[in-house]
């Protein structure tokens, strides 16, 4: 239609700036700083972050605060919190801090190895499917929503008892194979979505080959919904993994949140005065998951600037007016001397 | 129409995913299943029993592989799903149909509750931007969802059943009582199911605030709704008619769904308040190796599944033009 | 005078001495963002008589679909109006709330928006919407309802069996119509426009506007059309504004500006759009892009594109200056008639500025 052409023909002076030419659309690669900013300035990242560094920290360093051999049955049992037993000790003759400190290894395993996992996947066969289209996209899609439409958790239980006992890599594997198409399906409509836009069209032209295309275009344009994906499929992770060991379908021997809440049940913990080795790793587990929720609803808000609470806005909004007073008002007939 | 049999397709394609999974899990499995399983058998077994099991494995039959396979499809196809072991003599059917109406009750009920005031809560909550609603809602509706269901049970046992001593802590009804009609009854069930139904209400409302929120925010942004306010209509009517009616579409299939896994859903908290829904049964027959009894739960699930999705569709039509005529 | 936000009505509730339908005043949008407040409109002021035709044309993002809504009371946060004044047929419209300005809404004032797939509520019958409308104004009779949607539709030129359609089943020319119609369910006073012909192609827009025109003609009502295809609307306008940055640059009879341009934008513009008749001219175009409006320029927002620019241009920004029957915000035409544009009090008054360049303009006064 009429739209105003953008070249810069001779007879314009010379000291003019040059034409600007409408490039790739922005490709949504956040530099680290501006990662970093981002995530200060919202309040539930903030609040993600400092949770899942903080059990990072604890997974790697457990010997630091928890002194103990949390598998070691030696202790009396069923102890109440004291100074030698933070958090007291399980019918069984465990510390329960130690439990809860080391277990933090095993779910944080799990959290982000089935999301890693499930997010290479998701992403190898979403991308695929839009990409590749035809009946490629018809086999796939299909896989991906049959296995989306089965119940998952009655899914994950017939596999898992089938496998009987699973140690934490079964686990993982077994989170990954059921978890991934959730993902998958959102991340092929971006794809698809992405196929039509003209600076894939012109990475064709150019005469890309088509995995260049795929790596280096499509994917780095997809960065946010990939991590988000992450963040997805860890919370399910958590969630689910400890819900398995709960009703004792993870390795009961190993140490975990999920295990910790399988043992406590067995041995009837509420009933019988043991609050604290019901109560800690359920807060535990909601808490991790929390971190991950959290970032998940961050990440979204940040790509969705309608989403942000209203109040900061506006806030911000009387703080900037404030500060403009002082500043000329240029404009018709108004005077400048300010 | 030529949507509704692809998506009939597609269900057929899914329920023989369903059913081969069944079918080849077990035969994955080292050694004997059959012998495996009757080992942890209580009670007396018979021999002919033992054959029976090993017939439905395929242990030491001469039958190929393809002609066990479609005389397992055989069976479901007439109904056949064997006879429970934990259960025995009780066949897998009638423990099935005896646990169903359990779970829909409960389940049912809390999801559809869940439903409708989350998406009630989630429209104000987008409406009134930037009120209190608004600002502490999501933080906190997002760390909601983040709760293990079985934890919430546990947390709820401990403070309304053990400490207060308020409501039950386990079961459908107090077993001590002879089932009936009688209101008394009806009373003890639904005490009996206050604390299952309130941690699902808890740890499901929050998906559906939060969506509901934010496709409504999505919605509040379009032209027509900005038409909708030039055209002077009354503020309730743009936010229902205009921007609900639109935000709500996409939940609809995200509800269907829900419903669908309404049967197998709420497997952990009928575990942890021992409900003798269907997730119970199912975990019971994981627990004591009951595959008969597990695979045909396992089955049930799916086919609830897909029915609902089938719902979601006709509802997404009958709602939403676009799809009727679009195809 | 820092910008403030417009309370209570300024102006009695009569018909002021103008006569006009609208009248502008100083009108300034701001979007309050987190990363800062970018104006998007600033110190707007126009008249519009009975009748009359005016076209506003700019680049995208010179704010002119903003000003639009701003008339409209259609704003949405963060888009706030923070200063200035709207007075429709002798009601200011500024700070009145939903409720307040249903009864002005779509009797009086009605609103086209530029796409009718996106304006339109997918789920509901062009009908449905039609009666919606209606309701909301105290018309309740099937009969009446059902009469005047088929008479506005027969208005437009289509067949009133579409009232049954969904906006989807529509070809996009039909639903642009249909969303006139919709605009003439009460023949209102004021119907504004935002770029109701660009999701068209050549021909329907084309014969869409000559439907506008027509129903003008038979209807009398006022039209403010936002578009960025000054050679379309400048076949059917009274008068033209040209928006660059949030400001008007140029605004005057149409004949005026589309045979003279006194700004150097318009006259880019214009040169952009080779006649189809005339003789071959070398395309030209403006080189560069708009300013970033967070942080706009400190002289004449134009000044960074423009082939005449001149030393002081980039000191301070111009008034308005007026040219016979125009206004023009450019230094070239500073002495021209003598300084501050027109009879119009500026909302924040046309204070004394102590800067030199100014001062003998001012003196004209």
């Amino acid at each position: 239609m009429a739209m105003l052409p953008v070249s810069a023909p001779a007879e314009w002076p010379q000291n003019l700036p040059p034409p600007v030419v409408s490039g790739p659309a922005r490709r949504g690669r956040p530099g680290l700083t501006r990662l970093v900013r981002a995530v200060r300035s919202n309040r539930k990242a903030t609040a993600g972050t400092v949770l899942l560094v903080l059990f990072t920290l604890v997974a790697l360093f457990p010997g630091v605060i928890a002194h103990d051999n949390p598998s070691a049955t030696i202790y009396a049992r069923s102890l109440g919190p004291s100074a030698r037993h933070l958090l007291g000790t399980t019918a069984l003759g465990q510390d329960i801090w130690a439990q809860t400190v080391y277990g933090t290894q095993q779910v944080l395993i799990i959290a982000i190895g089935v999301g890693l996992l499930s997010t290479g996947v998701a992403v190898l066969i979403g991308v695929a499917a839009a990409y590749l289209g035809g009946w490629w996209d018809g086999g796939l899609s299909l896989l991906t929503d049959v296995l989306l439409v089965i119940p998952l958790f009655p899914l994950l239980i017939v596999i898992a008892t089938y496998v009987q006992g699973a140690g934490t890599l079964i686990l993982v594997l077994v989170l990954t194979l059921t978890g991934w198409s959730y993902t998958a399906r959102q991340l092929r409509s971006q794809a698809l979505s992405l196929r039509s836009r003209d600076f894939l069209e012109a990475a064709r032209v150019r005469g890309e080959r088509r995995m260049y295309i795929v790596l280096v275009e499509i994917i780095p344009t997809m960065t946010s919904l990939i991590v988000a994906s992450f963040l997805t499929n860890a919370l399910y992770a958590v969630l689910f993994g400890s819900s398995l060991q709960f009703i004792g379908l993870g390795d009961p021997n190993s140490v975990s949140w999920g295990t910790m809440l399988y043992w406590a049940e067995n041995n009837e913990a509420l009933q019988t005065g043991q609050y604290l080795w019901a109560i800690v790793p359920g807060v535990c587990i909601a808490a991790l998951g929390a971190a991950f929720a959290l970032l998940n609803y961050a990440f979204d808000e940040i790509g969705n600037p309608a989403l942000r609470p209203l109040r900061a806005r506006r806030r911000m909004g009387r703080r900037s007016r404030k500060a403009r007073v002082a500043v000329p008002v240029s404009g018709m007939g108004v005077s400048r001397a300010r | 129409m030529r949507f509704l049999l692809r998506r009939l397709g597609f269900f057929a394609v899914t329920m023989w995913a369903a059913l081969t999974l069944n079918f080849f899990l077990p035969r994955l499995m080292p050694g004997n299943p059959a012998e495996a399983m009757m080992g942890k058998f209580r009670g007396p077994v018979s021999p002919q029993a033992l054959k029976a099991l090993e017939l439905a494995f395929g242990v030491d039959t001469h039958q190929s592989l393809i002609s066990q396979y479609f005389g397992y499809i055989g069976d479901v196809a007439t109904g056949k799903f064997g006879t429970s072991l934990y259960f025995y003599p009780t066949s897998v059917g009638r423990v099935i149909l005896d646990a169903i109406p359990w779970t829909l009750g409960l389940v049912g009920v809390t999801t559809i509750l869940a439903f409708v005031l989350g998406t009630g809560i989630g429209i104000m909550s987008a409406w009134r931007r930037g009120g209190a609603l608004d600002s502490i809602g999501p933080p906190v509706f997002v760390i909601a969802t983040a709760i293990p269901y079985f934890w919430i049970g546990l947390m709820l046992i401990l403070i309304f059943a053990v400490r207060l001593q308020w409501l039950p802590a386990a079961f459908g009804f107090d077993i001590t009582l002879t089932p009936s009609l009688s209101l008394p009854f009806i009373a003890n069930i639904l005490e009996h199911a206050i604390l299952p139904a309130t941690a699902l209400l808890v740890t499901t409302i929050g998906t559906w605030i939060l969506t509901m929120r934010n496709n409504m925010i999505t919605t509040l942004a379009e032209d027509y709704v900005r038409m909708a306010r030039a055209k002077g209509l009354p503020g309730r009517r743009i936010m229902l008619d205009y921007a609900a009616r639109n935000a709500l579409l996409p939940n609809l299939t995200g509800f269907a769904m829900s419903l669908g896994f309404v049967v197998g859903g709420a497997i952990l908290v009928e575990y942890v308040f021992n409900y003798p829904g269907v997730g119970y049964m199912l975990l019971q027959a994981v627990n004591n190796e009951d595959y008969p009894l597990m695979q045909a739960l396992f089955l049930l699930i799916t086919v609830a599944v897909l029915v609902a999705i089938l719902l979601a569709d006709i509802a997404t039509a009958v709602f939403d033009p676009r799809t009727r005529t679009g195809g | 005078m820092p910008a403030r936000r417009h309370r209570g009505p300024a102006a009695p509730a009569l018909s002021p001495a103008t006569g006009s339908v609208l009248e502008v005043r100083d009108l300034s949008v701001e979007y309050i963002l987190d990363r800062g407040t970018i104006t998007a409109v600033e110190h707007v002021s126009f008249d519009l008589d009975p009748g009359e035709f005016i076209g506003i044309v700019g680049e995208s993002g010179c704010g002119k679909s903003t000003l639009l809504f701003a008339i409209a009371q259609l704003l949405a946060p963060p888009a706030e109006i923070t200063g200035g004044s709207v007075i429709f047929k002798g009601r200011s419209m500024v700070g009145l709330t939903d409720k307040q300005l249903a009864a002005v809404r779509w009797r009086d004032l009605s609103v086209v928006m530029q796409s009718a797939m996106n304006a339109l509520n997918p789920v509901k019958s062009i009908g449905a919407q039609f009666k919606d409308a209606m309701r909301a104004h105290g018309v309740s009779s099937k009969q009446e309802i059902a009469g005047r949607s088929a008479e506005v539709l027969k208005m437009v030129g289509i067949d009133p069996v579409h009232l049954k359609s969904y906006p989807h089943q529509l070809s996009g020319g039909m639903r642009q119509r249909s969303m006139i119609a919709m605009a003439m369910l009460f023949t209102p006073d004021l119907v504004i426009m935002d770029e109701p012909t660009s999701a068209l192609d050549v021909v329907a827009q084309r014969s869409l506007m000559v439907q506008i025109k027509e129903l003008q003609r038979e209807f009398g009502f006022a039209v403010i059309f936002v578009t960025h295809d000054m050679s379309l609307v400048s076949h059917f306008s009274d008068r033209l504004m040209v928006m660059y940055a949030g400001q008007v640059a140029e605004l005057g009879a149409t004949r005026q500006v589309f045979d003279s341009p006194l700004h150097p934008y318009s006259a880019g513009l214009l040169d952009a759009f080779p006649s189809i008749r005339g003789e071959r001219v070398h395309l030209r175009g403006i080189p560069g892009s708009p300013p970033d409006l967070a942080r706009p320029p400190h002289g004449c927002r134009f000044a960074p594109r423009c082939p005449k620019v001149m030393a002081r241009c980039e000191d301070a920004p111009p008034d308005l200056y007026q040219v016979g029957g125009t206004q023009v915000r450019c230094y070239l035409h500073e002495g021209a008639s003598g300084g501050d544009a027109g009879s119009w009090a500026s909302g924040s008054g046309a204070a004394g500025s102590q800067d030199a360049g100014n001062e003998d303009a001012r003196s004209a006064l």
